[in-house]
């Protein structure tokens, strides 16, 4: 018994505190290691990367890269999953309306976060941050939510107002 | 023991609600009590009995045992259904017959699964989990290194929050149990502890949420808050007691029991912990709700008391009147089942059904409830109680707070909205037939 209390003893010195706190089985890492995984962007533009893009050069990427699914002005339906990007009516309409850019989403940095992860569909991952940038600042003028000639980085994209921001109740607020 | 046995013999045919419904003591095993609850004995089946024989299959060697075994060759209409069985170049779901199986396990080969962007096909030598963010040490994880961990084993159901959504239809769309309700499903899991792998990278008490990313096309990322992490959050390894199938997050997927389907992140590859809930494309709007009067929900997480019962259920057909069992599951994002109460009359009595154990918290409980039908018209309804006192919500009152479509629903695969947990009625017709009906 005390043998074992003494061996657990050296232990506990050897391995320092990963030991006392776990069973140190995970592998140190770097946040640099990373790097290339870290793409979650926070809502308040947090983790949004370097780079910068207008409307007018997202429009020459979207008519390349994203119009044959979202057809032209992001209208959809070019291909059986791709839902409206634009318009939408206002949520008084019922439980079963359509939900696009204006007339839901909160936060414009869900439109780059998602549109950097996971799209064009068949080549996730495949966009530089110029082009999201530009693809994100096209889009948010095709819903009227930015001016023409506003250029989207990461300073300016979190001031976009999104419409229905201040709409949503949190349900079960303890369970957070 | 002795005694109570003595009564249920001697008792006379005991109703406990209208329509023919029976007390669950029916059905404590003994042959005698059913019959003479009954009271009609063998005149309810009707044939008469023909003599034993020894068939063709006993009669010849039989087939050689094989590697992996398959349900037998009549079993084949068992399967799931598809929502994009062209293979579109889309997102694409496969629901559980709930009508065919019963249990309150799900055979892995049954279990729902919805992929958004298809499945990885992932080799687990390779695949990584990080964790890191606001942490002390980012850590990386392997299949291998997370097998030398003390695991932890649990049931737990996990439903899409688009599950039932075609019941959300302001008429009753004519879908079985599998077509209405095939996004839930119910195993045995086993895993790690999130808060294991979070206390071993050293949480910084900030850190508010964990940002879980799977490796998937979309990179499908979701929000937790780290009291549900430190609450009872796997990452799971096993399902049923072997790897996890490649649809349901093969090799390891994030385990939020009670939780949103979705949130139980699929081919997990990264856990971020942060300050605030990254507002991803699945949290802030597919599964989020708008409620009638144009107001929206968020984050809401939790899978809320529901049942519904499976047999008879529509697809079936009562063959003749008499005694049936009423079957199904009842689960409760919140813990336990307490009780769950069946009526055969569209909801005017009700009558308490047995509960078959053990009762798992956030988990399928089945149960049983005795009836005779006597061959009229019925409606089968279900409705269930948790632990915490929460009772499934009745048709009327959900849809006055939840809302329903204003035109019928014309396509079964859409998601008019999200979280419908009211009840399900199965409408029985003189000649046997179930549908769906409202009542």
């Amino acid at each position: 018994m005390s043998t074992l209390k003494a061996l657990g003893f050296l232990l506990s010195i050897a391995a320092g505190p990963a030991l006392a706190q776990g069973a140190g089985l995970g592998k140190p890492l770097t946040e640099a290691d990373i790097k290339a995984w870290d793409i979650a962007v926070l809502p308040d533009g947090s983790n949004l990367p370097p780079g910068s893009g207008t409307a007018a050069q997202g429009a020459k990427i979207y008519a390349e890269k994203c119009l044959a699914c979202h057809a032209e002005g992001g209208k959809g339906g070019g291909s059986p999953g791709a839902t409206p990007l634009v318009g939408g009516a206002p949520l008084t309409n019922g439980i079963e309306t359509a939900k696009t850019i204006a007339n839901y989403y909160a936060y414009s940095t869900t439109l780059f976060d998602y549109i950097r992860r996971a799209m064009p569909f068949n080549m996730p991952r495949s966009l530089s941050d110029n082009e999201v940038y530009a693809l994100t600042a096209y889009l948010l003028v095709l819903n009227k939510l930015a001016g023409e000639n506003d250029v989207m980085d990461a300073k300016n994209l979190p001031l976009v107002k999104m419409p229905n921001r201040d709409n949503f109740i949190i349900p079960y607020p303890d369970r957070i | 023991m002795k005694k109570s046995n003595g009564n249920a013999r001697s008792r006379a045919p005991e109703s406990v609600a209208g329509n023919g419904l029976l007390h669950r003591r029916a059905l404590l095993g003994r042959g005698i009590a059913i019959a003479g609850a009954l009271g009609t004995g063998a005149a309810a089946t009707g044939a008469a009995a023909e003599a034993v024989k020894d068939e063709a299959w006993s009669l010849e060697f039989g087939g050689i045992t094989p590697v992996l075994q398959t349900p037998s060759p009549f079993e084949k209409p068992v399967t799931r259904t598809l929502s994009n069985p062209n293979g579109e170049f889309r997102n694409s779901h496969a629901r559980t017959p709930h009508h065919l199986l019963g249990g309150a396990i799900t055979p892995n080969s049954h279990h729902f699964s919805i992929n958004h962007a298809g499945i990885p096909n992932i080799d687990p030598a390779k695949h990584k989990l990080v964790v890191h963010g606001m942490v002390r040490q980012p850590l990386e994880f392997s299949l291998e290194s997370l097998s030398r961990y003390p695991l932890v084993t649990r049931m737990a159901f996990v439903e899409c929050a688009g599950n039932s959504a075609p019941m959300f239809s302001n008429e009753p769309v004519q879908l079985t149990a599998q077509g209405l309700h095939g996004l839930v499903s119910c195993s045995e899991w086993t895993g790690v502890r999130l808060s294991t792998l979070l206390d071993e990278a050293g949480i910084d008490p900030k850190g508010k949420w964990v940002v879980a990313e799977g490796a998937d096309a979309h990179f499908l990322d979701r929000s937790i808050p780290v009291k549900k992490a430190y609450d009872d959050a796997l990452v799971a390894i096993y399902q049923n007691g072997e790897r996890l199938m490649p649809g349901n997050g093969y090799p390891m997927r994030l385990l939020v029991p009670g939780y949103q389907g979705n949130m139980n992140v699929k081919f997990l590859r990264r856990l971020k912990v942060v300050d605030q809930p990254a507002m991803t494309f699945f949290e802030s709007k597919t599964y989020s709700q708008i409620l009638p009067g144009g107001r929206t929900w968020r984050f809401h997480f939790l899978m809320e008391v529901k049942s519904f019962i499976t047999s008879p259920s529509m697809g079936q057909t009562l063959k003749a009147p008499g005694y049936h069992a009423i079957s199904g599951v009842a689960y409760s994002g919140t813990g336990r089942i307490s009780k769950v109460m069946v009526s055969a009359d569209g909801g005017k009595s009700w009558g308490e059904a047995a509960l078959q154990g053990p009762v798992h918290e956030k988990a399928f409980t089945r149960f049983v409830m005795p009836w005779k039908w006597d061959g009229g018209p019925a409606v089968l309804q279900s409705r269930a109680w948790d632990e915490a006192g929460n009772a499934q919500p009745l048709r009327a009152d959900f849809v006055a707070e939840r809302g329903q479509t204003k035109e019928p629903i014309t396509n079964p695969l859409a998601f008019p909205n999200q979280h419908y947990n009211s009840l399900t009625s199965w409408g029985i017709g003189a000649n046997g037939e179930i549908k769906h009906v409202y009542a």
